[in-house]
């Protein structure tokens, strides 16, 4: 079945409202407008005000909210318009979400699912544009997750929300107007398995959400210079599927982990430390990462697009961890 | 897609100047077909494809001197269908002053093979040696150790032969054993096949000798071994190499494959073939690197008895001495009789003297009975 993104994302949140009565959304603009991506455009006037809730300008209140929510025994999916606003929330996020099974000794859970946009690529300037889901990834308590693919946007949600700990959604907001398949017929996959979307000899090519496109693209141009890539998607970011990854660089390698965060301090960083302790003596050449420039996202387009991995810097990325005179 | 490297020949060799493409871009290549004609410290020798498909793209040209291993060719394989690709922009491999990058995996490699990593070139990024590199090596190639840079090519050959001769005497404990043999037999049945034969069909006495020794070879396989990874690895083909002596001096030594399956007509003809083309330059690059014994004869120049070195990673080398007439004691008379001396190096880490002697023995009763052969 031909769809879009937003389309995959609000067919699970249908599923989702459909098939548990606890569960409801609620954030900025949701309601009325439809949410800022459309996601969620005639939830309203199918589920009603009660389970489809515009809040306030505040983000801080209604992760609050849904935190409570989810205490008391509801399924709240809450949505945050980007990751750039949940940092007001992220005192909620921290220091309640994440640790309030933990304090009470098991006594509280907080079953929250958070859904939120990120990454850069549509012109939205730096305080929209950012790709912060590896902060998230730090943080013991709560599960990341990125879908990259339509089946995963449909179905990652459902999944999150039998979960009896907090999940974390990341969708990259380029990603909404892509068309996609979905399959119809097969079961989900796991929440925290890592994917290998194409299988290859040479390299690892280890990447995530609005990234496998653009890594699936190299591989292929790649392909054409007798360049046998793998690339997987990862998924989960937190907890991060470390077999899978060491699994792949054993068969190849080499690896190469594209990442749209900042290099320093990034999820790039934590799996090449994890392969340097897992598969240090499997390893042929250096691990090479291909993350954002060290700058607040630009503006301009040309400096945007010169500021973020590309089809053509994983390319190059790939070359380098080759042997001279291959591909 | 296929990579079509500068090979690693049979003797230590660190680069190689392509001289001429034999196949264009678009050409069908079949395997075994000869492609590229390069020139090595050994003289010149023709490649051949180890795959079959279409030359997709040519990556050094003419003239061009490149190290072990480096790509030259891409081939396209035919189960491929992937479109022309763009060109990479890779060129030779700059030969940079920095010390020796290894990879962690090929480090490792390079220990479980018993491969020296010093006297490896690397073709990895910024020239570190890869698994790849290791790998190549270990699979019998001689390592390429530095050689004189001259570019005299009668002292380069010296320079490879003396690198692999030292190593074989710093690392190989040989030991020697040496037999007579009474040829009286085999000389005779050669008489007789060549006097009913046309001078261009005529045997020497060389095929038996060989045929004899690889047919040994067969009852003492751990003497048709490599020494890699720390011990001696048995061969699945018997592949005699021959040393042939060239007219600008120095010797090479490309391999007879599977000579104990042929017939001694059939041996002959190969033995010509081989010697015309070691001689003319047109040899292959496998049969420069397949050998698994060496055999060597001095006996044409007059030699009594040749005690050679072993060719590595080979474990053994059988030499022959000059046929001639000796007085020969047979029960009680003294008669006289063509003799030959047959001389076994061998390894000490591989075979005892004990093993050695009976293959020798081998070889005797082999050549008693050359209609057999």
């Amino acid at each position: 079945m031909k769809a879009t993104y937003r389309e995959a994302v609000r067919m699970g949140l249908r599923n989702a409202l459909l098939s548990d009565p606890r569960v409801f959304l609620m954030g900025e603009d949701v309601g009325r407008y439809g949410g800022s991506y459309a996601a969620s455009r005639g939830l309203l006037e199918e589920f009603g005000p009660e389970r489809i809730r515009d809040t306030p300008l505040s983000e801080s209140a209604f992760v609050g909210a849904g935190i409570g929510a989810a205490m008391g025994g509801m399924r709240p999916i809450v949505e945050v318009m980007t990751v750039n606003f949940s940092l007001l929330a992220l005192d909620q996020i921290v220091n309640n979400a994440a640790t309030l099974r933990h304090m009470s000794g098991g006594q509280l859970a907080v079953p929250l699912t958070v859904r939120m946009a990120t990454g850069a690529g549509r012109q939205l300037a730096a305080q929209h544009s950012h790709s912060l889901e590896g902060w998230y990834a730090h943080i013991p308590g709560i599960t990341v997750v990125a879908p990259a693919t339509h089946n995963d946007a449909r179905d990652m949600l459902g999944l999150a929300l039998k979960e009896p700990d907090p999940v974390f959604i990341f969708e990259h907001l380029m990603l909404y107007p892509q068309d996609g398949e979905l399959d119809e017929t097969g079961a989900p996959m796991p929440l925290r398995q890592a994917c290998v979307r194409r299988t290859g000899t040479d390299v690892s090519v280890i990447t995530y959400g609005g990234s496998l496109g653009k890594a699936l693209a190299a591989a292929e141009r790649l392909a054409a210079e007798g360049v046998s890539a793998e690339v997987l998607d990862l998924r989960c970011l937190r907890p991060l599927d470390t077999e899978a990854i060491l699994g792949s660089v054993r068969r190849t390698h080499r690896a190469v982990i594209v990442d749209e965060g900042w290099r320093s301090g990034s999820l790039a960083a934590e799996i090449t430390a994890r392969i340097m302790e897992g598969a240090f003596y499997e390893l042929d050449a250096p691990v090479e990462r291909v993350c954002s420039a060290e700058v607040p996202i630009p503006y301009p387009k040309h400096l945007e697009d010169a500021a973020l991995p590309q089809t053509a810097t994983i390319v190059e990325a790939v070359r380098r961890v080759l042997p001279k005179g291959a591909g | 897609m296929s990579e079509f490297r500068m090979p690693s020949l049979g003797a230590d060799m660190a680069a190689g100047t392509l001289l001429e493409w034999l196949k264009q871009p678009g050409d069908r290549v079949a395997r075994g077909d000869l492609i590229a004609e390069v020139d090595t410290d050994k003289g010149v020798i023709q490649v051949e494809a180890f795959t079959t498909g279409t030359l997709e793209r040519i990556l050094v040209e003419p003239g061009q001197k490149v190290p072990v291993g480096t790509v030259m060719a891409l081939i396209r394989d035919d189960a491929v269908t992937a479109p022309a690709a763009a060109p990479p922009g890779a060129g030779p491999p700059a030969a940079g002053p920095l010390p020796q990058r290894v990879s962690p995996l090929a480090r490792r490699r390079a220990q479980e093979l018993g491969v020296d990593l010093a006297s490896i070139q690397g073709t990895g990024a910024e020239g570190a040696v890869t698994v790849a590199d290791v790998e190549r090596l270990a699979r019998g190639a001689i390592m390429p150790t530095a050689t004189p840079a001259v570019d005299d090519s009668a002292a380069r050959m010296r320079g490879a032969i003396g690198a692999a001769m030292a190593r074989s005497k710093r690392e190989i404990p040989h030991y020697y054993l040496s037999n007579t043999i009474d040829l009286g037999p085999a000389m005779a049945w050669l008489a007789e096949q060549n006097q009913s034969r046309p001078v261009a069909d005529r045997l020497v006495a060389a095929a038996l000798l060989l045929k004899s020794v690889a047919l040994a070879l067969r009852d003492f396989p751990e003497l048709n071994a490599w020494w890699v990874n720390d011990r001696a690895v048995r061969q699945p083909s018997i592949n005699l190499g021959v040393a042939v002596s060239l007219r600008q001096g120095g010797l090479i030594v490309p391999a007879l494959e599977a000579a104990d399956q042929a017939s001694v007509d059939e041996l002959m003809r190969r033995l010509t073939d081989l010697v015309a083309r070691a001689k003319g330059g047109a040899l292959r690059a496998s049969e420069l690197a397949s050998g698994t014994l060496t055999v060597t004869s001095l006996g044409d120049r007059g030699v009594d008895i040749v005690l050679g070195v072993i060719y590595p990673p080979q474990v053994a080398l059988v030499g022959f001495g000059r046929i001639a007439e000796r007085p020969w004691v047979v029960q009680g008379a003294v008669l006289p009789r063509p003799v030959v001396s047959v001389s076994l190096s061998a390894d000490h880490r591989v075979t005892d003297g004990h093993r050695g002697a009976l293959f020798l023995d081998r070889i005797d009763q082999l050549l008693r009975e050359p209609g057999a052969l």
